[in-house]
């Protein structure tokens, strides 16, 4: 909502400069977004009258004139198509400055000589018109200050409001409300009835009273259509943000700002019969005013005619039937019409319009008839014309009910937490224009039922009351302090750790978190899911960003191919959050993470050359949060996995259950996605927070004892299979378990490898004498032989 | 030879060795089984009876001195020798150390557990929901109908069958008032989503709402809490300031201006000069909100309020621009390492 403040400062005054305006209106819930001077800043320009106006010898397109300030004439070379004698314009004299400093100085045109210059609106910030100089009313005083006479040190004030407050849409809204925050009085103005010269009436019939229960129509003959709107006006308007059209539209449209009432103007001729307030039949069209034809469905509540559709209600008129250049005759339109009725009309539609802003938020129910006569006046007083009698069509039952709230003075207190008297209360419902209808004292506690004025659509509960009342107060006076209450101690879950600290334990083994949009590019989101359907947006804001992720390894893909772009020789990234996957038993939102790792192992460095970072960087770093969170009976299995390299990748269980996988990406997609190496594990966070608890399970007195095994199996023995058998066959014994050698090449048969095997033993009760270390050994290597037809070497 | 020559010999040799093993050699040579000096004492009985013990006192006293020497010498060969070693091993202390790879928490993680961690200590509990919500928990539950003009403040994503993405965390809000009776107290740190992108604005950002209810919890509270927060999460005595306002689930309203963190209200480019920040929305519990909850609005009363913590991670971090919170560039992530 747009207004000047000079407009308001006419009806409301309060003594309190323009900053403290400013600051009062925001610390009210009206929030001021922007502000913005009316006129570009200059000096020395004054109200000219042009005496006379002859041809310049030597260019078509220049005048020569002859300009009057009131005591002198000064002769101004002026280009302008609309300079002539009798023109009261905008004279900057020499030494005047416009705009961007433009100073005024003496010059000759074309031979002649110009003492100043007459200026257009542009010229001098008074909006984009630079079509010709400016016309002043022929009875401004000449010489007088422009600045002075047209009010230019106003400002333009942008308010953001709440859809709450709709009663602040208007001018009349604002001053009110000015009023009841100075506690100052507001001198609305006088507006007396139009009163009619002729009899004619437009029929009117209300076929869905509950959508519009109340429509004023007033038919208007044989106005003016060469007029034009005064610049008073014009300037109100262009100070609230809207140009001028043509009179009669800028007359409801100055009725808009000013009252907050919407109104619309048909051409009677181009109306047929009477109008009709009716919903629409699915499929009725209406044209509107851009050409752009509409088919309307059945929740849109319609103006109509013997011929159709002739506008929204309370959002657009349609095409044809507004007033043209050309209208004589007049039906002005000035309905109730309910907020619920109009509410998403103007959505659905992607109509949105000052009318539609204000029907939805909802309009006072008792202000037509005052817009009416207003619209009225100003139209006769600017276009002439002949008024026939204001014609009402009203369902008395659906306007809205002034709706009887209660407010307790100790619910009061007890919302608020500090007392508030009585008497302050009653103040604030008597500023607000609040009617109250009782008033009552109970064990020293006061109860009030009051009625909400027409123009309030947010008083409806208590609640509601104890706002008003607090913003009469003031939020800022209320004190502040702590809640009182219980102090339950927290449940703090033994066997599970916090998303915090997994991410910090991921942040101390290398990896860098990032956070990638949940909603990704679906060809890749294909190419890392590929056959799997992802849940799709209806409305994204781009293609690029259009279906939901069902794993984290597009983010993190993207992550690390935009950070090698920019340089970067190594990354190791990771995600936690949710992927969103369609399943049979319903949508899954399941909380993974995932890491990737791509590049140099370490950071370039002196101390020697980085590898390349391999599979077995990210198992390590698998390997690590399963002994962090204590998982137990963890295996790694191979997996044909679409998105994976087939020989370097694994599925991660748990018990048996999969909880995840570790690999490569399948060379295919690092060759599409142009990029080499790059590594992924994708985990089920639930088992990432698993913290197994560990119990203590003693230290051995007795010395531990290693014994090195060199143990040639077939290649394709997995080592996890040859660790397992070890296990197995030594039980509690074996403490400790280390693979330090895999070898194959010379002296090794060519489908066979050489594994170094490890083995500390170490008893709970006894030192081990050499028959005992012999005795174990020998079960390892046997059982060795047996389960994986492995042999020393 | 005579003693002393000797001696004067031996001393002379053990002077002039230059490491450990000659000096040992030397020490062989004159004190060893065959040494010089041991020979001597080997030679007493060839001596006068009462000749001996005179010069058997001369040969020993001669050994003691050598041995003196000898063990003086050792010291300072073993020292130089030391020295040596350490001049050998000494290393360019200014090369870099060899660390292990770090990584690090995205800034607004950062921000977020400093914030779970204020309101932790004073007994809230965090709670976490889905993203992808239904028109009820998102809206109705929230006292905000299909029709609703504050359905345009949140320009909502939609999938095909209705559901939205989440537009804020109040979902979480209303599932924990269904889950449990009071006192509650929770925040609900997420991300949430709207269509909207530019400097400030992101299509996907972070929010924590917090909510409050129990018997008499008054607009006093929430003022205590959010003043108290606002100047514990910045470490600093920020003014706070409340403007009426309105959201669809709470009555009384307030939007929460915080003095520039950047200025301290001085006016700068941060604050558009005016000395203030917009932070965060708050109010009471609307009533109907309560009783759709199944919590008797007129026994219990409740505040509840929400923020960006990517806004509050900006203004704690100094970042001007949301959008880089979510390019992940590791330049820009890890000046936060």
């Amino acid at each position: 909502m747009k207004f000047s403040e000079a407009w308001l400062r006419e009806w409301v005054d309060p003594d309190i400069e323009r900053d403290a305006l400013l600051k009062q209106l925001t610390m009210a819930g009206l929030e001021v977004a922007a502000v913005e001077a009316v006129a570009a800043k200059f000096t020395g320009v004054i109200v000219g009258v042009v005496s006379e106006c002859a041809k310049h010898p030597d260019a078509d397109k220049l005048s020569v004139c002859q300009v009057s300030d009131g005591d002198n004439t000064y002769q101004v070379v002026c280009g302008a198509p609309n300079v002539r004698a009798g023109l009261v314009t905008a004279f900057a004299r020499i030494g005047a400055v416009l705009p961007d400093n433009f100073k005024i100085k003496k010059a000759k045109l074309r031979g002649i000589e110009s003492q100043g210059m007459l200026c257009s609106a542009a010229e001098l910030g008074l909006g984009d018109d630079h079509d010709g100089i400016i016309e002043l009313p022929s009875e401004w005083q000449a010489g007088s200050d422009l600045v002075d006479v047209m009010q230019l040190d106003d400002i333009t004030i942008d308010l953001d409001l709440t859809p709450n407050r709709g009663d602040c849409l208007s001018l009349k809204g604002i001053a009110r409300e000015v009023g009841v925050l100075n506690n100052t009085a507001v001198a609305y103005p006088k507006i007396e009835p139009v009163a009619a010269t002729i009899d004619d009436v437009f029929p009117v019939s209300l076929a869905d009273a509950q959508g519009c229960p109340r429509y004023l129509g007033r038919v208007i003959r044989n106005i003016d259509p060469s007029a034009s709107t005064p610049l008073w006006m014009r300037e109100r308007l262009r100070r609230c943000g809207l140009r001028s059209i043509d009179p009669v539209v800028d007359v409801t449209n100055f009725v808009l700002i000013e009252l907050g009432q919407p109104m619309h103007a048909f051409d009677l001729k181009n109306i047929k019969q009477g109008i009709v307030v009716r919903m629409a039949q699915a499929g009725e069209k209406l044209s509107l005013l851009d050409g752009q034809e509409l088919a309307l469905d059945d929740q849109t509540l319609l103006i109509t005619d013997a011929n159709g559709p002739v506008a929204i209600a309370g959002v657009m008129g349609g095409h044809g039937s507004g007033v043209q250049v050309d209208t004589k005759d007049v039906f002005l339109e000035c309905a109730y019409f309910n907020p619920l009725t109009i509410a998403g009309t103007a959505r659905r539609y992607g109509l949105h319009t000052d009318a539609s802003h204000r029907y939805e938020r909802g309009v006072d129910f008792t202000l037509q008839s005052e817009a009416i006569e207003r619209a009225t006046q100003l139209l006769l007083d600017i276009v002439g014309g002949e008024a026939g009698p204001v014609h009402e069509s009203l369902d008395q039952v659906h306007l809205p009910q002034a709706v009887s709230v209660r407010l307790r003075q100790s619910r009061l207190t007890e919302l608020l937490g500090v007392d508030i008297a009585a008497k302050q209360v009653d103040e604030a419902f008597a500023r607000l224009d609040f009617q109250m209808t009782s008033r009552d004292e109970v064990d020293g506690s006061v109860e009030w039922t009051v009625l909400a004025p027409s123009h309030r659509f947010d008083i409806a509960i208590e609640a509601d009351l104890v706002e008003e009342v607090c913003r009469i107060y003031g939020y800022n006076n209320v004190p502040s302090k702590q809640p009182l209450t219980t102090l339950a101690l927290r449940h703090v879950e033994l066997e599970k750790n916090t998303e915090s600290a997994l991410k910090r334990q991921l942040a101390a083994i290398g990896f860098q978190e990032v956070i990638t949009y949940s909603f990704i590019d679906p060809v890749l989101q294909d190419m890392l899911d590929p056959g799997f359907a992802p849940v799709t947006l209806t409305n994204p804001m781009s293609s690029e960003q259009s279906v939901m992720r069902t794993n984290l390894l597009g983010g993190l893909v993207d992550a690390a191919l935009s950070n090698r772009s920019r340089q970067q020789d190594r990354t190791q990234l990771f995600e936690i959050g949710l992927v969103f996957r369609q399943e049979e038993s319903g949508l899954q939102q399941t909380s993974r993470l995932a890491g990737l790792l791509w590049g140099s192992r370490e950071v370039e460095s002196w101390a020697g050359q980085s590898k390349k970072m391999d599979f077995f960087d990210a198992k390590g770093a698998v390997d690590a949060l399963i002994d962090w969170a204590g998982l137990l009976d963890v295996t790694f299995s191979k997996v044909s996995d679409p998105v994976l390299h087939p020989g370097q990748s694994a599925a991660i269980h748990v018990q048996g259950v999969s909880v995840g996988r570790v690999g490569r990406l399948h060379p295919e997609i690092e060759s599409k996605l142009d990029i080499e190496g790059v590594y992924v594990f994708e985990i089920d966070s639930e088992i990432a927070l698993t913290n197994t608890r560990r119990t203590h399970t003693g230290i051995s007195k007795f010395p531990s004892v290693r014994r090195d095994l060199a143990l040639v199996v077939d290649k394709a023995v997995p080592a996890a299979v040859v660790e397992g058998v070890v296990r197995e066959a030594l039980g509690g014994i074996l403490v400790d378990f280390r693979l330090f050698d895999v070898y194959e090449g010379k002296g090794v048969d060519s489908n066979e490898k050489s594994l170094g095997l490890g083995l500390t033993l170490q008893s709970q009760t006894a030192t081990l004498t050499e028959e005992d270390i012999g005795h174990f050994e020998q079960i390892a290597v046997q059982a060795l032989q047996e389960k994986v037809g492995g042999h020393l070497r | 030879m005579d003693i002393d020559e000797i001696l004067n010999q031996a001393q002379t040799a053990v002077d002039a060795a230059q490491d450990l093993r000659s000096l040992d050699e030397i020490r062989v040579a004159y004190l060893g089984k065959k040494g010089e000096l041991t020979s001597l004492l080997k030679g007493l009985g060839r001596l006068d009876p009462e000749q001996r013990p005179k010069v058997g006192a001369l040969i020993n006293e001669a050994k003691v001195k050598f041995q003196t020497t000898l063990d003086a010498r050792k010291t300072l060969l073993e020292q130089q020798q030391l020295s040596a070693a350490i001049n050998a091993d000494a290393v360019d202390i200014t090369l870099p150390g060899r660390s292990p790879t770090l990584g690090g928490l995205h800034p607004v993680t950062q921000a977020l557990h400093r914030i779970e961690e204020i309101f932790l200590g004073a007994g809230y509990d965090v709670v976490a929901g889905p993203e992808i919500e239904n028109d009820y928990y998102n809206f109705e539950a929230l006292n905000i109908p299909s029709h609703h003009p504050a359905r345009a403040m949140h320009d909502t994503f939609y999938f095909s069958d209705g559901t939205l993405l989440r537009t804020h965390t109040s979902p979480s809000q209303v599932r924990t008032m269904e889950r449990q009776q009071p006192p509650i107290r929770v925040i609900c740190p997420g991300r949430v989503y709207r269509r909207d992108s530019d400097l400030t604005h992101s299509p996907m950002f972070h929010q924590v709402e917090g909510l409050v209810i129990d018997k008499g919890i008054s607009f006093a509270d929430l003022k205590g809490t959010v003043i108290d927060f606002l100047q514990r999460f910045f470490e600093k005595d920020l003014q706070v300031r409340f403007r009426p306002s309105y959201f669809p689930f709470t009555e009384p309203s307030a939007e929460v201006d915080v003095q520039c963190v950047h200025c301290l209200g001085d006016g700068c480019r941060v604050c558009s000069q005016t000395g203030w920040l917009e932070v965060m929305g708050c109010g009471l519990v609307h009533p109907n909100v309560l009783n759709m909850s199944g919590i008797d609005s007129e026994v219990y009363s409740g505040f509840a309020f929400g923020f960006g913590g990517d806004r509050l991670a900006m203004m704690l971090y100094e970042v001007d621009d949301l959008r880089l919170f979510f390019e992940n560039d590791v330049r820009f992530l890890q000046q936060f390492n």
